[in-house]
Formats: structure tokens, sequence, C-alpha cells
């Protein structure tokens, strides 16, 4: 068992003493906007697989040392995919920083397969991190790269050096830097705050979005990473935006009478899936984000709801009643038969195509207790993937090695991540108020600029 | 919690009357629950000393008087399902009566669900609750143009907790005017 308990505002990058105190001063004086509940995360078990791995601290110059440990930032990114074992720091040998220092013998007595070295240097405008990635066995130089970096981009940084890693040595993208959207509100409180928040993957930066006084649900990446689709109930009713993260600038696409709900942008982000109750009861429709046009896809007195685009946009898979019990079907995204996908039990919504489309993570009642499942769209077969009682809104991270969903702990909102593969699982859980309803970006926020 | 909708404060003496006749025919044995009321029950009071006791409280309307049988707006559901039990056709009616008899009168019938299962299908599940109450509405001769919906589904429960006291208050429609 593995415990990694990140105090996130501590780890704030560019802590120099004047803008430390004013910061704090902010957290005390104003609310919502400066005191961002924190993330912690939480990480346990798969250590059985996890590969041993070495990252030694990053080697600074003298004067213009950051406070920000990347070394440490990286071993924890791959910690918590459960592939790795980074070894502690105070069981490193020696700390080398360049390659003609790196004695190849010492880490293969210390048992680590892989050994990844780094050092940061002042440049301008902020700084130049280099990195390099050796198989300890064969004695080889696997990567290597240079990044700059701005101060408070050094977090950042490290999340990229460490899908580089997690890349080259398990053939899959890794999700360091992505981010996770959800909601937060504060609990028990007279007067409901709920915003809309994103926190890069590690439960770190948490930014609020959007925030009301009324229900906030169902946000939604688009495939670009750039804007979330979300329902607001602020003015009195639900209503769907797409709000563009750099700039804040949100469009209203949907309001019309009844629900407005469950938005999906379509794999090549031109579409939007949606449920509308607006001829009575609720239908799944696609919106043409370019044109306007609005096509409605189902025609049944059940409720139709929850749509989710097949990754090759061939696919609308959604949840309907129609044979009495919430059921997965499927249905061409431009419209025609449903065909049903779920098999077992008597409650199975909300579901996830995985990144390679080949299953869905969905949510199934289990002798009364509502898990995440995966349902294996060639076998047919099902599989639970989380333990809770009441564990909701799963959504694949995007190389399809985790899922993320909504899950109480003690009574409280938090939200649980677990490995497809593997034993790993993590929590994330806010220092007060609750957290729910996540989703995982899509990789596109990254940025691959590190391939040499 | 609950959305009061800020009607203007008009309401007259032959308002009062009729929910008081309406009250008379729908549960004239219900105990008088008005705070620092009169003592009086509600099929006892005479008309003419209604919209005396009205001012007392502040131009109460009916739906905001303990002892007015429109005073309980709150319809309760078994687990996912819309179907109205039958100790609610009382209340429903009654409502739908007044509604009847105040075409000028709009009420949002909210639905809402209790936390279990997911969120979006428990939106849907609200309106379905709300829409049932509307169709026996309908069916008692209330106009189309005086109801309309509004699904919270799980997002606004009335009690918070993860039992199933809690559930059985949260899966509900409420009646606002």
């Amino acid at each position: 068992m593995m415990r990694l308990v990140a105090p996130l505002a501590v780890l704030i990058p560019d802590y120099r003493y004047g803008r430390a105190l004013i910061a704090a001063l902010l957290f005390l004086g104003l609310p919502s906007l400066w005191a961002q509940p924190r993330l912690n995360i939480e990480v346990s078990g798969g250590t059985e697989m996890a590969q041993p791995i070495a990252i030694v601290p990053f080697g600074l110059s003298e004067d213009q040392s950051p406070q920000v440990d990347l070394a440490a930032i990286i071993a924890a990114d791959l910690a918590r995919t459960g592939r790795f074992r980074p070894l502690a720091t105070r069981d490193l040998l020696d700390r080398p920083t360049r390659r003609e220092e790196v004695d190849f013998r010492d880490w293969s007595l210390l048992g680590a397969n892989n050994l990844a070295i780094g050092r940061i240097e002042p440049a301008a405008g902020g700084y130049q991190v280099s990195f390099a990635l050796f198989d300890v066995f064969r004695a080889t130089e696997i990567a290597n790269g240079t990044l700059t970096s701005t101060a408070s981009g050094l977090r950042q940084t490290a999340h990229r050096i460490a899908d580089e890693i997690y890349e080259r040595l398990t053939g899959q993208p890794g999700v360091a830097s992505t981010r996770i959207a959800y909601v937060s509100s504060r609990d028990s409180s007279p007067d409901p705050e709920i915003s809309l928040r994103v926190a890069d993957a590690d439960g770190s930066n948490p930014q609020t979005i959007v925030s009301a006084a009324e229900p906030i649900l169902s946000p939604a990446w688009s495939p670009d990473g750039r804007r979330l689709a979300y329902v607001s109930f602020e003015n009195k009713r639900p209503a769907i935006y797409i709000q563009e993260l750099a700039t804040g600038r949100r469009e209203l696409v949907a309001s019309y009478p009844g629900i407005n709900g469950s938005p999906a942008f379509s794999p090549d982000g031109g579409r939007l899936a949606m449920t509308l109750s607006k001829d009575g009861n609720p239908e799944i429709y696609v919106l043409d984000l370019a044109s306007g046009a609005l096509r409605r896809l189902t025609d049944h007195f059940a409720i139709d709801t929850e749509p989710t685009w097949s990754p090759d946009g061939q696919w609308i898979a959604f949840t309907s009643d129609r044979a009495g019990t919430p059921q997965i079907y499927r249905m061409p995204a431009n419209g025609g038969p449903a065909e049903r996908l779920s098999r077992e039990g008597d409650y199975n919504a909300r579901a996830s195509y995985a990144p390679d489309g080949r299953s869905l993570a969905m949510v199934s009642r289990v002798k009364g207790a509502f898990r995440i499942a995966l349902l294996d769209l060639e076998s047919g077969t099902t599989r639970l993937l989380s333990r809770g009682e009441l564990d909701e809104s799963p959504s694949f991270a995007p190389n399809g090695a985790m899922v993320i969903y909504a899950t109480l702990h003690q009574g409280r909102g938090v939200l649980g991540i677990a490995a497809v593969v593997g034993g790993v699982s993590q929590r994330l859980s806010q220092e007060s108020g609750e957290i729910r309803d996540p989703a995982w970006s899509p990789l596109a926020l990254g940025g691959r600029a590190l391939r040499p | 919690m609950i959305f009061i909708p800020d009607l203007p404060a008009r309401l007259s003496g032959p308002l009062i009357l009729t929910a008081i006749l309406v009250m008379g025919c729908a549960s004239a044995s219900k105990p008088n629950e008005t705070p620092g009321g009169s003592g009086l029950t509600p099929g006892g009071r005479q008309p003419g000393t209604m919209p005396l006791t009205s001012e007392r409280s502040g131009g109460m309307r009916p739906w905001e008087d303990p002892a007015s049988p429109l005073y309980e707006r709150t319809i309760y559901f078994d687990y996912d399902t819309a179907q109205i039990r039958p100790e609610y056709v009382n209340l429903i009616r009654t409502h739908a009566r007044y509604l009847g008899d105040h075409p000028d009168l709009r009420v949002t019938l909210e639905g809402h669900a209790d936390e279990r299962g997911t969120r979006e299908y428990n939106l849907a599940l609200g309106e379905r609750r709300a829409d049932s109450v509307r169709q026996f509405m309908l069916a008692e001769g209330v106009r189309a143009t005086q109801l309309a919906t509004l699904s919270y589904g799980e997002e606004r429960p009335a009690v918070l907790g993860h039992s199933e006291e809690s559930w059985r208050l949260n899966r509900r429609v409420i009646i606002q005017y």
C-alpha cells in the first residue's frame, strides 16, 4: 500500500516570499475567486505489477533554484499509473544529472529497470529543463529532451516529461498532462454555491470555470480540449452552454422547454449530441454547431438520454428505459434502429466509450449498489471496476488505462480513479465541500511537442 | 431551497372564500396549524372573518397558510416510478380545483429524484414525475397554460443524507405557485 498525499497549495511554483505573502492575504480576505479548495490525492494498491524506476532529483544551478521538485512530480505521476514504482529518493546512492555521471552498475544493484535524470538551468523567460531516460540493464539511453518553461509552468513541464517516460516505456500515451473537469459544491450551505472546475490530473491547480447558486452538471470536453459543454440551471431552468476555457467566452446552445441535458461532442468536434424533452419526453438530438441545425435521433415514449459517441463517430450509445428498466443501447450516429448493448442486471446507465471503442464504462446496479462496470462490446461480458454504493459518472482517461468516477467516501462526494487493468486506484477529494461529475480531458491539451 | 415565484400580493376576499370552500370538502377534519392562530378549525371559520386573519398574518396566500389544504404541495413517489400513489389523489385534486377556479394562476410542477442512479437519468425521472402530476391536473380540468413543469433531478435534495429515509423525502413533485 502506497499513500501519497500532496498538499497542493504548498507546491505552487513561484513561491518567493513576497508572492507567498500576497497569496496568503488573499486567501484570508477574498472568497471563492482565490481560495480554491485544493484537491488531495491518495493512491492505493497496484505495486505488484509495477516496474521499479529511479527518478533522480534534477540538477539545479546555484542561484536561481525554483521551489519545484520536478523529479518528485514525475515520480508521483508515474506511481499513480500503477505501472511504475519509483525508488525513494533517500535510497538513491548517487545523484547524476548528466549522462557521463551515470554508473549503470549502481542502479542495477538498486534493482531499478530504468533511470531518469535531468537538469534545470536559467534561460530567457524562465528555465530550460533537460532530461534523459535510460535502460539500466542494457546501459543505453532510451529518450532525451529539452524543454523551455516559465517558472509557473514547471509543474506542467514535469507532467510532460512524465508522459514522455510513460509512453517510451509502455507504448501508451501518458495522461499526466491532461486535466479533469468536475463539479464542486459547498456542503450544507443554506446558499449553495456550485462551480464547474478544471484541475490538473494530479489534482493541482484547480480553477473555477463558472459558478452559480443553481445546479451545474454534465461537463463534457470538446475533442481539442479547449471548450467545455455543460448544463446550468442559473436561469432557474436547465440550459446547455459551451464555454471556451482560455477566454471564458461562452455560448448558449440549447434552452428549450423541458430538459436540456447530457451534452456530448462528436469526435470531430462539429456536433453536439444532447437530450431535449421539448417534444414531450426525453429524446436524443444532434446539433450541428456550425449550421445550428438540430436533428432528432430517437422517437420513443420512454426516457432516452445520456448519449455518448463511439470514438470512430459511427455510433451513439445512450440510456433508455424502453424495455422497462434503464439499459444501454446504441444507434447509428445519423439515426436508425437502436440495438440493446447491456444484457445483465436491471439498471445500466450513463455509458462512456473506451478510447479504443471496444468497451463501455457504465453505471450498473449490483445487489442494490450502484457501481462502475466495464462492458466488453465483443464478448458482451461485464466486469466491475468500483466498489462503492453510489458510484456514478464514469469517464475514461484518454489513454484508456483508467476510469474516473464520482463516489462517496465517509458520506462525502469525492472522485475515484480505477485502473482498467491492475489494482491501482486513486481518490481525489476537496478540503471542504463535495466534488462530483468528473470528465477527463482529451490528450490534445498536453501537447506532444517533446518529440526529438 | 424552495423557489416561490414572486407573485403580486393581490389576494382578495372571494379568492380566499373559494379556498375555504375547497378546503371544506377536501379535508374538513384537518387540525388547525396556523401559528398564533385563531383557534378555529378551518371548516368552522366564517368567510367574513378571513380577510382580517389574512391581514394579520401579512397577506398570506392560501398555499402559504398552514391551515389551508393548499398548504400541502408535495407529492412523494416510490423508487424509480412516476406513478401517483392513491394517498395523493386528494391533494392533487384540491390544487386542481383551486386552479380551475383561478384561471389567472399558474403553477410550476417541480420534479425531483433521489440520488441513486445517474444524474441525467434522474433529470428525466423528475420530469416524468412532474408530467404525471400535470396529466392528472389536466384530466381534472386545469388549463394547460396554467401548468409548467421543471425537473431538478437529484440536484436539489430536500434532505441531505444517503439513507432510505432521506431518499423517500427527495422523490417528490412540488406544486410551486
